[in-house]
């Protein structure tokens, strides 16, 4: 039998045939009134050219493209700084259960109060791990959360008469959303260099402080996998020319229960709850992003958040001086409430595991692919470490590229690579915890084969992948003429 | 524990290949000073039984429409979930991946996104959509923002019939962006045009509307997207998908960019997150479209093979000249909303919103003739949702409708003045004749309470 991976699937539009149901619905047991008598003629539609197909064609449909997709479930999946953990299936069941996935967020207050005690403990408990005073769920991923502690510093700022402040100090090694986010707020940019060692480039952000300066966003560990030691030192220049500080917390994988942002002088923070406490990607999100605050920023927050008063859980809409609402609701709440589960799975006790497990595993791999690849910072790294193909580049003409590629042929999803953008041809791998020694030392295997095949047999890398269900793909047509949506005749853009 | 394979032995062996003593060892990177070493004030941990005993206990405190018929809509709608879409959405392969950065490896979620894009044009009719948004109200934010870059201008003209949430949220977006909203008070439920005509500047960037409205009724989207152009501005709407199975699409009516919480297209209420933020525009404007945007292409063997494209406009490569922040948008409501429509179809979705909109009339038609209640816009055509006045506070007549066995309607007097007595109703093709006849059995006992 043919691997259905590998069989080209047809589009939706190109299987449907007329007539085709895929599903049965009700007949109309209220009066029914003629469309005409209820609607103005101009506002009832024509035609409506949506596919047509039954049931098993829709799921096998669907069931042949998962099967050309590589997931966490289907293996190692290093994709660093995307924390690509094993997702636990509890954490699925609790989501289907219709007393929240059924539950409408206008119910009033009475009528949830499982689901804001869920909200109301996550707050809380987001706000420990944080070390900081305060949390608020509501951001929808990781950037929606940069966009609202930046809201937040500003809203700081003008109420402190500081509104000309007007830049973001922001590291080049920083992710893209952080100098987006902040040109989202209306701020301006500045970048700050990275030093020898990696961190943040003393010198350089000493000679770029001034009273224009609204605050510095950092993710520590930083991009590199490595903690900013003079973090302390870092806090305490920008707060003393008047700035705020702003903690990306995507790496906060390898500090839970070990060390807390608040605790280094972060005033603002948010988390990532699908990488750090586990709510599925969902093949790019949905995400959630809760931002935790020091008191200081507290009163800015939006609105509404969950209190817990005499006759129980409540949201609070009253909070004079918030900056607004930057979501319809209370944030991805499914995501929470997984994440929530996640938490009280591992518990007080056990959080630290967590962290623990994902910087010993990404040490181990730094530690026993060194001489097969080049280590781009050659020190304990945090939960995931990078290396340069660099070498191999200048002598094989072998790019890192091509070795994710390779690494395909595997069967392992490969590591990020171009990222940061400081280290030349970067592979960026982050194990997390979820993985075992055994796997670590097949991939470890699989990445010295594909370095002894970069000096023996380099053709073989270069024009991988082989065994996936399409091979390299042109991403320059795609850009070239865009089609991005389906006509029986492709219309290019 | 069970989510961790590793045991001591391996965590012993590890330790020693990398040269180190101990797990602590490994934070040697971090000063001291700043590593906690105390325990986290949060609660113990719980067992696989108990933790399962605990979100159960949790969730049954909630009262959800799967016991308690809904009449509550503003935005959330209970729309029946074919089972198609949690079996597929259910499959691992689709919800432990990630953003396709790698697409010889992730064909499944490209090839899903980009038939999510043709089923948002088709039931748009619209030229080009991307892959999703976080939600509505961040959609419209979004939409407005592009709006007023490409007209150049600093004004958006939003009528109070937009779904008031949403203009908190724009409210806080375009502040940040300088831009001035300037709102539209309309009468009667619905935007005139001749209230569009005499509020646009030379300054309006962008008239926004929702079709149908956040009171359910049905606007002269025509009338007001030529005054739109007229005045130079670009028209933005923002629509029920589940209404286009029967309502005219945003493309005949020349809308410029169209925005719409897909929520509804097979996704859960879950407490009003994650959602599903739909966004489409005309061609001309791709370029200048948020987030991410899957496209065909070719493989190595001539193949026809799907991608991120037009990746420059986004944050990890354009920085702080991106087109948006979004990065991680919300691909398995997008896969959601695309199973949802192609087990739908054609007949499928006609037929959601024509049962939607015969019981919501049924419904508003009964609830009229009762003593003490009337249709607010009694001259507004709806869709399948409708504005009562009630003969006491809303809330209180929710309260009633709890007691009952029944989620009432939307209070509107916390967002609009002098409706405190008003209520917006929602029927969707789940309700039957015998729940609406409670509904009204329910809400002629509280008038004769009162």
């Amino acid at each position: 039998m043919q691997d259905p991976s590998l069989t080209h699937e047809r589009l939706l539009f190109e299987i449907s045939q007329p007539g085709r149901l895929g599903v049965e619905l009700p007949d109309c047991d209220v009066p029914v009134m003629s469309l005409e008598s209820l609607l103005p003629a101009a506002q009832i539609r024509k035609d409506l050219p949506l596919p047509e197909l039954s049931e098993p064609e829709v799921i096998r449909h669907f069931t042949h493209l998962s099967q050309k997709n590589y997931s966490v479930d289907s293996g190692f999946y290093p994709l660093g700084s995307c924390t690509m953990k094993y997702n636990p299936k509890l954490n699925e069941d609790a989501a289907r259960h219709p007393g929240f996935a059924r539950l409408h967020p206008y119910l009033p207050d009475a009528q949830a109060q499982g689901a804001l005690e869920v909200l109301f403990e996550m707050q809380n408990i987001l706000t420990e791990i944080a070390g900081m005073d305060a949390t608020s769920l509501q951001p929808a991923a990781g950037a929606h959360g940069e966009l609202l502690g930046l809201m937040l510093i500003k809203a700081y700022h003008e109420d402190h008469g500081q509104g000309e402040r007007d830049t973001i100090i922001v590291p080049e090694a920083a992710h893209g959303t952080n100098p987006a986010s902040a040109a989202r707020c209306g701020y301006k940019t500045l970048t700050v260099k990275s030093d020898s060692r990696g961190r943040v480039d003393l010198a350089h952000l000493k000679s770029e402080l001034s009273d224009k300066i609204a605050g510095l966003m950092l993710t520590n560990p930083n991009t590199l996998g490595l903690f900013e030691d003079d973090i302390a030192e870092i806090c305490d220049l920008i707060h003393g020319c008047g700035g705020l500080v702003y903690c990306d917390g995507a790496n906060m994988n390898a500090l839970v229960g070990r060390a807390r942002p608040g605790d280094m002088g972060f005033d603002v923070m948010h988390f990532n709850l699908h990488k750090t406490f586990s709510s599925p990607h969902g093949g790019g999100g949905p995400g959630s992003g809760p931002v935790a605050v020091k008191k200081i920023l507290e009163p800015y927050l939006p609105t509404p958040q969950v209190v817990k008063t005499e006759t129980g859980f409540a949201l609070e809409h009253n909070i004079p001086k918030s900056i607004g609402k930057i979501h319809g609701f209370y944030g991805s709440f499914m995501c929470i409430l997984r994440s929530y589960l996640f938490i009280l799975y591992y518990g007080k006790e056990r959080l630290k595991d967590v962290a623990d497990n994902a910087v010993l595993n990404a040490n181990y791999i730094r530690t026993e692919l060194q001489g097969h690849f080049d280590v781009a910072f050659d020190e304990i790294c945090m939960h995931e470490v990078i290396f340069s193909a660099k070498r191999q580049q200048r002598e094989h003409g072998i790019r890192a590229l091509d070795v994710a590629k390779r690494l395909m042929d595997f069967g392992y999803h490969p590591p990020t690579i171009y990222f940061p953008l400081i280290v030349p041809e970067a592979l960026m791998i982050e194990p997390t915890e979820t993985e075992s020694r055994q796997t670590l030392d097949s991939f470890i295997d699989a990445m010295k084969q594909i370095a002894d095949d970069i000096v023996n047999d380099p053709e073989v890398v270069k024009s991988a992948p082989h065994f996936t269900p399409v091979r390299k793909i042109d991403e320059a047509l795609a850009a070239r003429q865009p089609c991005v949506c389906w006509s029986p005749e492709p219309v290019k853009a | 524990m069970a989510y961790i394979p590793n045991t001591d032995q391996d965590r012993q062996a590890m330790l020693e290949a990398i040269g180190l003593n101990s797990l602590d060892d490994l934070y040697t990177p971090i000063p001291e000073a700043l590593r906690f070493t105390g325990e986290l004030n949060i609660p113990s941990r719980y067992n696989q039984i108990a933790l399962e005993k605990h979100y159960k206990t949790l969730g049954n405190k909630n009262a959800s429409a799967e016991e308690y018929p809904c009449f509550l809509g503003a935005g959330i709608y209970d729309h029946y979930v074919p089972p198609t879409v949690g079996a597929i959405t259910g499959r691992s392969e689709f919800y432990t991946s990630y953003t396709p950065y790698q697409p010889e490896v992730s064909q499944g979620v490209l090839q899903s996104i980009f038939e999510f894009q043709t089923l948002t044009c088709e039931l748009m009719g619209m030229d080009v959509a991307n892959a999703s948004m976080y939600d509505g109200a961040t959609a419209l934010a979004e939409a407005a923002i592009m709006a007023c870059e490409l007209a150049g201008r600093k004004h958006l003209l939003v009528p109070d019939t937009i779904n008031p949430i949403y203009r908190d949220v724009l409210e806080t977006y375009v502040r940040h962006m300088n831009l001035t909203v300037d709102t539209l008070v309309t009468e009667n439920g619905l935007t005139s045009v001749e209230s569009v005509k005499a509020a646009i500047t030379s300054e309006t960037g962008a008239v926004l509307l929702q079709q149908p409205n956040f009171f359910g009724a049905i606007e002269d989207v025509q009338a007001i997207s030529a005054a739109a152009h007229e005045g130079g501005a670009l028209f933005v709407t923002c629509v029920d998908p589940i209404s286009l199975g029967l309502l005219t699409p945003p493309g005949e009516y020349d809308a410029d960019i169209v925005v719409a919480e897909g929520q509804a297209l097979g996704c859960p209420m879950g407490y009003g997150g994650p959602l599903l933020g739909l966004f489409a525009c005309k061609t001309k404007y791709l370029r200048r479209i948020p987030g991410r945007i899957v496209g065909e292409t070719k493989d190595g063997d001539g193949k026809r093979a799907f991608v991120m494209t037009l990746r420059t406009r986004e944050q990890d490569i354009r920085r702080e000249r991106a087109t948006s922040n979004i990065c991680t948008n919300v691909a398995l409501y997008a896969l959601a909303g695309a199973v949802y429509l192609a087990t739908m179809g054609k007949q499928g979705l006609k037929q959601v919103a024509e049962l939607s909109l015969q019981k919501a009339h049924y419904a508003a038609t009964e609830i009229a003739k009762i003593p003490g209640y009337s249709l607010s816009f009694p001259d507004a055509p709806y869709f399948k949702e409708f504005v009562v006045q009630t003969p006491g506070d809303a809330g209180k007549l929710n309260e009633h409708l709890m007691s009952k066995g029944l989620i009432g309607g939307y209070a509107l007097g916390g967002h609009y003045s002098g409706m405190k007595n008003a209520m917006l109703l929602c029927v969707t093709e789940q309700r039957t004749k015998a729940e609406i006849d409670a509904l009204v059995a329910a809400l002629r006992e509280f008038e004769g309470n009162s």
